[in-house]
């Protein structure tokens, strides 16, 4: 018999106060403040809190199989719980890559063994992320881990006809190909955004139509095809103007951006610290503002973290031999509130939205995540506090890497509990 | 003078007139018979090169010697992206050592910066070429060079010819020419100039021909021959054409102006081989200057809290000069 909860006094997505009651992994009610009263609940002081729906991140890096040194299934889903997460696709460039179903249920069953949020794997589009033939995305789809979501993350798909190829086949169970948009040969040894700082740094440039040519051109197979499209990672403002003609043609593609891309900029490689060695990489104040006011109008419809934990040794050291990628699912919702709440250019309601119902229609998860915080929804939710401030310490992180850029950074917003299915995951900002 | 030297960015416009005359003062004290000065016995210069370069190496090693320092070279080729001892690594071992400077020469951009500022070492930095970054004591041997022909840089025009994307060499001379009064114009095939350009202390043509007649100094920068594999040009032989400096554009220059190369030259590609050993060709002299130069740099940063050319020099002059009179 699990806990029931009774959550008193929550700020329902930012709005009206009410009291909400979990019970056997649904929301059980929900009504005015005092009115719900429940026997035995374990109850909770929400007043000044943020209750959200789960957040679910469409793109994270778990690492397992094959570099359990830098993240395992366990710890990644501890730091998505802390984060408020209660659902995180699990990208499929692990070693082996998850380009099997043998490899997508073995990461599946760790999820669940771990418990501390779902675990939904990425398939790989082709076999060994090579971009040669196609991987058995079939078998996947109908696999015990049900995948819906593909990419070969960390490379793109850049053989036009296998993206169409792709595109079309996932159509037979309502797949989605997610596309890492990045011309290979515009950005070989590419080591930050191209433009004046690159050249004055000396450190080859990574330049937004690299990013941009693909966006394009998938954009227009999948209106081709009429088969779902989604975009990593955009970084650009270009990407974003794209993106919006391409919803306003009404073709069916969806877009994310990372949290990093909404507050840091090129600025900061000027030190060569890896730390801020990201792909694609950090760009422009002016590209921040596209990405930011993208993300406010609903041009771009999620914000996924990219959580690419690494190794102290890949970081230490010169920034030629640094791996790419930053930590992001225990800073996301404080870089979110921080650059888009804070700032004025959306509402809590909005980042629920940004942040649980569209990742969660896009990864087809739609039926368990993203609901609506009603009674007989399930008790997938966060409690936020909007008004805490902490100093981000990378010791502290649950990740089992610290490469975190925000060291040392106030940030706004606190996750003060997260619950699964009605089951508390996080309590008192502690994992339960 | 800061600590460490990364980058002529770094210099400001005293900090590089100090080097040029500090070497202009131990290069009047090379020409004696005995060449070596006491100024840094007991301290300890490591030569740490990730790339091979014989020559910059050779200079910074007979700099070291010629002031009494003593000088380990470690060669560490091979393990810059690969996975060999790592930087750090390499960085925590030379501290352990008690180098007192670390001259180091890497293929990654940064890497001087990153041995400087990561906390591994608490030595002096010098970066004698960081990938497509920065190679700061060329710069300021090519600014010696230049100064001592042309009688100081305020005003003068100095053209810089080649593959500017991809070199250390450019980057370093744009701005500490920029820092010392002279108008560079940099040309080059737009493929061989990085993305915003525009920005840089500089103009920028694509046309040698009518860039030539209007330099002080003409410097040629090498061509690497895989750049035209990588598509950056067409032929060799369009390169040379339109890009290179044979004795007919030479002849288009002013009469004083020179002719500089940082070496190592690709004769025939940038540079044809009666112009680099013509008359106005300073290409061996810059050679020898770098060596007068790193001395002032390692003097400068090594013995930086004494005063600028420091009373051991200047006794030691005194002492050379009375004995031979007597």
């Amino acid at each position: 018999m699990s806990t029931t909860y009774l959550i008193k006094n929550a700020s329902v997505l930012g709005g009206e106060a009410a009291d909400l009651l979990l019970r056997d992994g649904v929301i059980a009610e929900v009504g005015s403040v005092g009115s719900v009263r429940a026997e035995g609940a374990v109850e909770i002081d929400a007043a000044g809190l943020i209750a959200l729906p789960g957040l679910v991140d469409l793109h994270t890096h778990l690492r397992e199989p094959g570099r359990e040194d830098a993240e395992t299934v366990d710890t990644g889903t501890r730091a998505a719980a802390l984060g408020g997460f209660t659902a995180v696709h699990a990208m499929a460039n692990t070693d082996p890559v998850a380009d099997t179903a043998g490899v997508v249920e073995q990461v599946w069953r760790l999820g669940r063994e771990a418990g501390h949020c779902d675990v939904f794997p990425v398939g790989a589009v082709t076999v060994g992320l090579r971009g040669e033939r196609l991987a058995e995305l079939g078998a996947m789809a109908d696999s015990a881990a049900r995948v819906r979501v593909f990419s070969d993350d960390g490379k793109c798909v850049s053989d036009a006809a296998l993206m169409r190829r792709a595109l079309e086949y996932v159509k037979a169970f309502d797949g989605v190909v997610a596309q890492h948009a990045q011309e290979p040969r515009l950005t070989e040894g590419a080591q930050m955004n191209e433009g004046e700082l690159s050249g004055v740094l000396g450190l080859a440039g990574w330049p937004a139509v690299a990013e941009e040519a693909i966006i394009a051109r998938d954009i227009l197979l999948a209106a081709h095809t009429e088969s779902r499209l989604h975009i990593c990672h955009v970084s650009t403002a270009g990407s974003v103007d794209l993106v919006r003609w391409a919803k306003s043609k009404g073709y069916p593609v969806t877009a994310e951006v990372t949290p990093h891309h909404l507050i840091l900029t090129e600025d900061l490689v000027k030190n060569y610290d890896p730390i801020y060695k990201v792909n694609p990489p950090l760009r422009s104040a002016a590209d921040v503002e596209a990405l930011r006011a993208g993300l406010a109008d609903g041009t771009i419809d999620a914000v996924a973290t990219d959580h690419a934990p690494h190794p102290q040794e890949d970081k230490d050291c010169e920034w030629a031999a640094a791996a790419m990628g930053m930590l992001g699912l225990e800073t996301a919702l404080s870089v979110v509130q921080h650059t888009m709440v804070d700032s004025g250019l959306m509402d809590w309601a909005e980042v629920a939205d940004r942040m649980s119902v569209r990742p969660a229609l896009i990864g087809q998860v739609d039926d368990r995540h993203g609901r609506p915080l009603a009674a007989g929804e399930p008790a997938n939710l966060v409690l936020v506090d909007p008004e805490a401030k902490r100093t981000v310490d990378r010791t502290a992180l649950a990740s089992l890497s610290q490469n975190t850029p925000y060291q040392g950074m106030e940030l706004p917003g606190a996750v003060v509990a997260t619950f699964l299915r009605g089951t508390a995951t996080v309590l008192d900002g502690k994992l339960a | 003078m800061k600590r460490h030297l990364l980058s002529t960015a770094d210099l400001s416009r005293d900090d590089a007139v100090l080097i040029l005359d500090t070497a202009e003062e131990i290069a009047r004290l090379s020409a004696r018979p005995i060449k070596k000065l006491p100024t840094l016995r007991g301290r300890t210069v490591v030569n740490l090169f990730f790339e091979d370069s014989t020559r910059t190496r050779t200079s910074f090693e007979v700099a070291a010697k010629r002031l009494s320092a003593d000088v380990i070279n470690f060669s560490a080729k091979g393990s810059s992206v690969s996975k060999g001892e790592s930087l750090k690594d390499t960085a925590l071992t030379l501290e352990a050592m008690g180098a007192d400077a670390v001259v180091v020469r890497h293929s990654a951009s940064g890497a001087a910066y990153r041995l400087a500022n990561a906390g591994w070492t608490t030595s002096h930095v010098v970066n004698a070429g960081d990938g497509t970054h920065e190679h700061p004591t060329q710069a300021l041997l090519d600014a010696f060079t230049m100064r001592r022909h042309l009688g100081g840089l305020e005003g003068r025009r100095v053209t810089i010819v080649g593959d500017v994307l991809h070199s250390r060499v450019a980057r370093s001379n744009v701005r500490l020419l920029a820092t010392l009064g002279a108008q560079v114009t940099l040309v080059a095939p737009p493929t061989l100039l990085p993305v915003g350009i525009g920005g840089w202390p500089c103009e920028v043509s694509y046309d040698l021909d009518s860039v030539v007649p209007a330099s002080d100094a003409i410097m040629m920068l090498r061509v690497q021959r895989e750049r035209m594999s990588g598509g950056f040009f067409p032929t060799e032989r369009e390169y040379s054409r339109r890009y290179g400096l044979d004795a007919q554009r030479m002849a288009k220059l002013p009469e004083k102006a020179i002719v500089m190369h940082p070496g190592p030259m690709v004769r025939g590609m940038e540079i044809s081989a009666d112009v680099a050993d013509s008359v106005r060709s300073v290409i061996v002299e810059q050679v020898a200057n770098g060596v007068s130069v790193r001395m002032a740099v390692l003097y400068l940063l090594l013995s930086g809290n004494q005063s600028a050319i420091g009373p051991d020099i200047a006794e030691n002059d005194n002492t050379e000069k009375k004995g031979a009179g007597a």
